[in-house]
């Protein structure tokens, strides 16, 4: 947990020597309890002392940073067990597997279908964050070429997976500029031997062993070896008993403030039943993985699991938003139907891509009902007539069209009158739902 | 450190429900579904007893369901104007309870009245022996009319019924108190409203204990992590002892799930985003199993590819059947 500044202020050296850009060491004290100065920036801090501080600062949970530039990824420091008591911080990383015994034709093939899985939801772009190449094979020289090959075909952050210390240091070597995850299968057989290669190379580990005990006792080895940065990952698991260890884990990290559980956790979502493996992925996303291994590229499974991470990770203090300006799809002329709906981002993007398949061009007013969707906007007169008639006038939209005719929500039909009488517009009834959108403009819509 | 030491202790469990009358109960059923009576967190069995596993029950219209999206109603042609035939098919999928919702009288649509009501809960009684949800089209006036009708047809059957809302309730309550019937009760994402509808429901009489809570529930992408965290919060409350949060939840998945163009929209419209024989069904699928950890015991769906996964997951998370 984060210290207070006078706790801080307690280890310092308190003689005001102002090495640090301020004038008292009280003053820094508060500073680095306010997160905005390191204990780095004290240069007579004691080296122990400063040690003894980091740790009882450091957060519930540890911070992994994995690969480079525009495929770098963070994961873990969360800080909550439940959504409602704090936004989920670090988005779970969805990783692909990659056989390294496939000839390296097949390697580049899976690379490639990994790039191409990206969806567009709600404004967002939503695509899978790593390869994780598994050295079936055993051998580092198979391992290196298809981590390259991978890399290439991937665009994405590594993990290397192996049982083999020498595979994990041969790609670590190779590919070390790019920052790949080191996840060692058997942390207890490789001992002290992968922790002085995850040191040497500086990279990130993932620490394999079966179940909570044994991770606890690689973790504490791996502190006692001074290692910062690692993962945890209990290995294959039934999907109760990863539910089970999942919440053990975030609960001893957060709750019980147990520092060797206190890094994020990698799971394995490989199992062969499609359908089932599936839905254990996501729930592995919704209970607390940062990192899930999967091996399916098909889209809609893809998909399915990216949007159970988007919905998860969503700041439930924030409503999701979207600006309540004249939105445009297409090039609308001045014959183009004008639809209303709320500024809530769901509401908005149902309409719009609708709107998008239906091909016609259209303008969209999402009017600000601060977040609120059609109905509980509606209910809360948020959403009336008035309101309404004044964000048509605001937006401009009278001099893009040549006609005056609006179209409403269907589940609002009753404000037709108002708003008519409000804005001089003819009120249209569009259909209840956004997936009533296609047909009602293809074949009812007339300017 | 042991995993023991992470547990946490509850005051109180979840409710347990249980729909249907056998004849020896004074119904035609041929078992009777329980649900709820967790004293955990969901699914962790580590921390207590997890209770009853979830239910499924097939969701089936009186009318109207010709509009369904072509990838449900091809697996229920011929029975989608039959609701005794529709239910038998749907117990052919592998179904724990009938859900029978009324929506050939919304006024909108067919605009039924109660006789015809009547008979299609009637019907689907005499087709097949499983327990029976019967819900309004949610229209108030209508369901105060229809449903007393139903809930007098089904006497004895020990039906769930629903939904009342804080604004419409007493007609329903009066009936389900009358002819012994449990009941559901709606909120919109809202725990407070939650507890008040209880109130309002008991303050008439109707035991707290009889109740399955409707807290709302949200597709996958379009709001489910509303539902999910409402649904969270209540369950921390009911399980810390708050009474009127202690009941066992309906999540209306199928209804919900066929709205997202994800789970409807053909692949020419959706291009890249698979075939759409596997993505509705798998988007139904994950409705309801993301529910699942948030504490759904009664999962109502539609497509029978969704019936059966969602039913393996079931035996995943509870390794048994919620059969009595
Ligand atoms: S550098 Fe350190 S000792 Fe000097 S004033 Fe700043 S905090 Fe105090």
């Amino acid at each position: 947990m984060a210290l207070t500044g006078l706790e801080i202020y307690k280890s310092l050296p308190k003689t005001n020597c102002k090495q640090c850009g301020l004038p008292t060491c009280l003053a820094f004290a508060m500073k680095v309890a306010a997160g905005q100065a390191g204990l780095d920036q004290c240069p007579p801090l004691d080296p122990k002392a400063r040690a003894a501080l980091e740790e009882a600062s450091a957060p519930p949970q540890q911070l992994v940073k994995i690969g480079a530039g525009e495929r770098a990824i963070e994961l873990g420091q969360e800080t909550s067990l439940y959504r409602h008591e704090g936004k989920f911080q670090h988005p779970t990383a969805i990783a692909i597997c990659v056989n390294d015994s496939l000839a390296s034709t097949a390697i580049e093939e899976r690379g490639r279908q990994i790039a191409s899985l990206k969806f567009e939801r709600l404004g967002a772009t939503l695509k899978v964050d790593m390869a994780a190449v598994f050295n079936v094979s055993g051998q580092p020289r198979g391992f290196v070429e298809a981590a390259r090959a991978a890399s290439r075909a991937s665009r994405k952050a590594l993990a290397l997976v192996s049982a083999n210390v020498e595979s994990l240091r041969a790609a670590g070597e190779a590919l070390r500029e790019e920052r790949p995850l080191l996840w060692l299968m058997d942390a207890a057989a490789a001992g002290a031997k992968a922790f002085d290669m995850a040191k040497e190379l500086g990279l990130p580990i993932c620490l394999q062993a079966p179940g909570f005990d044994a991770l606890v006792a690689s973790s504490e080895a791996a502190r006692a070896a001074g290692l910062k940065e690692f993962m945890l990952a209990p290995g294959p698991m039934k999907a109760k008993a990863a539910l089970e260890f999942l919440s053990q884990s975030r609960r001893a990290a957060i709750v019980k403030k147990f520092r060797p559980m206190g890094y994020p956790i990698a799971m394995l979502a490989t199992g062969g039943d499609s359908a089932q493996t599936l839905v254990e992925a996501c729930w592995y996303v919704l209970k607390y993985a940062a990192l899930v291994v999967v091996d399916t590229t098909r889209p809609e499974e893809i998909l399915g699991i990216l949007t159970s991470r988007q919905d998860i990770y969503t700041d439930p203090q924030k409503p999701a938003l979207v600006d309540s300006t004249l939105h445009t799809v297409g090039n609308p002329g001045t014959d183009a139907p004008v639809l209303v709906t709320t500024n809530f981002a769901l509401s908005y993007y149902s309409v719009e891509s609708e709107v998008e398949a239906s091909r016609v061009p259209s303008f969209i007013l999402p009017v600000d009902t601060e977040g609120q969707s059609v109905l509980t906007a509606w209910a809360a007169d948020k959403f009336n007539g008035k309101i309404i008639a004044k964000a048509l006038k605001e937006s401009g939209v009278e001099s893009r069209v040549g006609h005056r005719k609006v179209v409403i929500p269907g589940y609002v039909a009753v404000i037709s009158a108002s708003l008519n009488e409000e804005s001089g517009w003819e009120v249209l009834v569009g259909p209840k739902e956004a997936s009533g959108l296609v047909p009602y403009l293809k074949s009812q819509w007339k300017p | 450190m042991h995993t023991q030491d992470t547990a946490q202790t509850w005051a109180s469990a979840v409710n347990t429900v249980t729909i249907g009358a056998t004849a020896a109960q004074g119904g035609t059923r041929g078992r009777t579904v329980a649900i709820g009576g967790a004293k955990c967190i969901p699914w962790l069995a580590y921390e207590g007893e997890v209770g009853h596993a979830p239910a499924i029950a097939i969701e089936i219209w009186d009318a109207g369901a010709e509009e369904w999206p072509a990838e449900l109603t091809r697996h229920y042609e011929g029975v989608l104007n039959d609701p005794g035939a529709w239910a038998k098919r749907a117990a052919e999928f592998g179904t724990d309870l009938i859900c029978l919702r009324l929506m050939g009288t919304h006024p909108d649509m067919a605009n039924r009245g109660a006789d015809d009501a009547v008979a299609a809960v009637k019907a689907v009684l005499r087709a097949v022996d499983l327990p029976l949800v019967v819900m309004g089209c949610g229209v108030d006036e209508k369901d105060n009319v229809v449903l007393p009708r139903c809930c007098q047809a089904a006497a004895g059957e020990n039906c769930l019924f629903g939904n009342v809302r804080d604004k419409n309730y007493r007609t329903l309550v009066a009936a389900c108190l009358a002819d012994g019937h449990k009941l559901i009760a709606e909120s919109p994402l809202d725990v407070n409203i939650a507890k008040q509808v209880n109130i309002l429901a008991h303050d008439v009489g109707y035991p707290l204990e009889n109740i399955v809570i409707y807290p709302t529930t949200g597709a996958l992408g379009y709001g489910l992590e509303y539902a999910y965290s409402i649904m969270e919060r209540g369950r921390l409350a009911g399980l810390g002892g708050d009474a009127l949060l202690r009941q066992p939840v309906m999540a209306d998945i199928g209804i919900e799930a066929w709205r997202a163009k994800e789970a409807y929209a053909p692949e020419e419209t959706l291009p890249g985003l698979g075939p759409a024989e596997r993505r509705g069904p798998l988007w139904e699928t994950l409705t309801a199993t993301n529910h699942l950890p948030a504490g759904a015991e009664l999962l109502v769906l539609r497509h029978p590819q969704a019936v059966a996964n969602v039913r393996r997951a079931i035996e995943e998370l509870a390794g048994a059947s919620s059969e009595q």
